[in-house]
């Protein structure tokens, strides 16, 4: 399933961002945790980094490229780079327009 | 025992003149060589990969990056030298050539460093060096469009730095003065004479005066070295 794909990446990722939190300060592994914005573990720099990091490994592991931080996507109030989930669909989308 | 591998150094605007010459030089210095032009290139060298990209496309831009993530995995310097000139009175510059050159010297520069960036951040280091001019300080008459797109290349240079710093990569410009290339080939000698003589030290630039100061920026001991930009000649 590509959907669980998607969301195998973005644990991984997490993974890599979390080594390089503090313990008391580390991303939840799971669908509905905070990335950005309020409660969200993430400063700007760091979202910066995750977004790169997820970008990176999309085209590693499912040799697809995707720019995920497109103006539109910044700019939204319902950011999709709020949760897990919301990424995970956001990145599902732009995989649908690029193939 | 196998040699170690060269430096990855991605080159643009390799088909001639100074990025020519950048390319066989460290080519020569034991660099493993990315050129880029819009036309095609008749220097071959095993340690030299070139693609036909226009730095102002970024789908293509993109996916020479791509290609280079696959060649190479990352990529440790950027030298950022393709350009246009625009070199005319502002009132008899058509807003064709204003965009023209605004697209390549300001946006190109800045697409390839974007895309340098995210694999050089694997590295955990690298070195991006862009292309400014003598004219900026000098603030020429007579080429208002291209010297203000290398003056907003020079502060493109000092907030990239002051961005990627975190990212242990440096990002500095070079200012080259006149050199005898296809780029000033239409100007008339008058006007490079009197740019020249403006210069501390008036003579005319050599490849080799742009190569020297690149080969300080891209130094693994220049790791402290960043947002600086070097006009050569004392301009």
């Amino acid at each position: 399933m590509e959907s669980e794909k998607i969301v195998h990446i973005i644990f991984a990722v997490i993974d890599e961002t979390n080594a390089e939190l503090s313990a008391d300060w580390q991303i939840e592994k799971s669908k509905d945790a905070i990335l950005f914005g309020n409660g969200g573990k993430l400063d700007s720099l760091g979202i910066v980094n995750f977004i790169v990091a997820v970008e990176d490994r999309v085209l590693e592991e499912l040799g697809i490229l995707i720019t995920l931080a497109d103006e539109q996507a910044m700019s939204q109030r319902n950011s999709p780079f709020r949760t897990v989930s919301s990424l995970s669909t956001y990145i599902a989308e732009l995989m649908g327009r690029e193939s | 025992m196998d040699q170690k591998p060269g430096p990855v150094t991605l080159i643009t605007g390799t088909r001639k003149g100074i990025g020519r010459y950048l390319a066989e030089y460290y080519v020569a210095l034991g660099h493993q060589v990315i050129g880029c032009s819009r036309g095609p290139q008749d220097y071959s060298h095993p340690a030299y990969n070139h693609f036909r990209v226009d730095v102002t496309d970024e789908n293509q831009t993109v996916a020479m990056f791509a290609k280079i993530r696959v060649l190479h995995g990352g990529l440790d310097n950027l030298i950022n030298n393709a350009g246009v000139a625009s070199m005319n009175h502002s009132l008899l510059t058509p807003m064709k050539a204003v965009w023209g050159v605004l697209d390549t010297n300001v946006a190109g520069t800045f697409l390839v460093c974007r895309e340098a960036v995210k694999l050089m951040r694997k590295r955990g280091a690298g070195r991006i060096v862009n292309f400014v001019t003598a004219a900026v300080p000098l603030n020429l008459e007579g080429e208002a469009i291209y010297v203000a797109s290398k003056a907003a290349v020079a502060s493109l240079t000092r907030v990239l730095a002051r961005e990627l710093g975190n990212y242990k990569i440096t990002v500095n410009a070079v200012g080259p003065t006149p050199i005898q290339t296809d780029l000033i080939r239409g100007v008339p000698t008058e006007k490079l004479d009197a740019l020249v003589s403006r210069q501390a030290i008036r003579r005319y630039g050599e490849f080799r005066d742009v190569s020297n100061v690149i080969d300080f920026f891209i130094s693994p001991q220049s790791d402290f070295i960043t947002g600086q930009i070097i006009y050569l000649g004392g301009g």
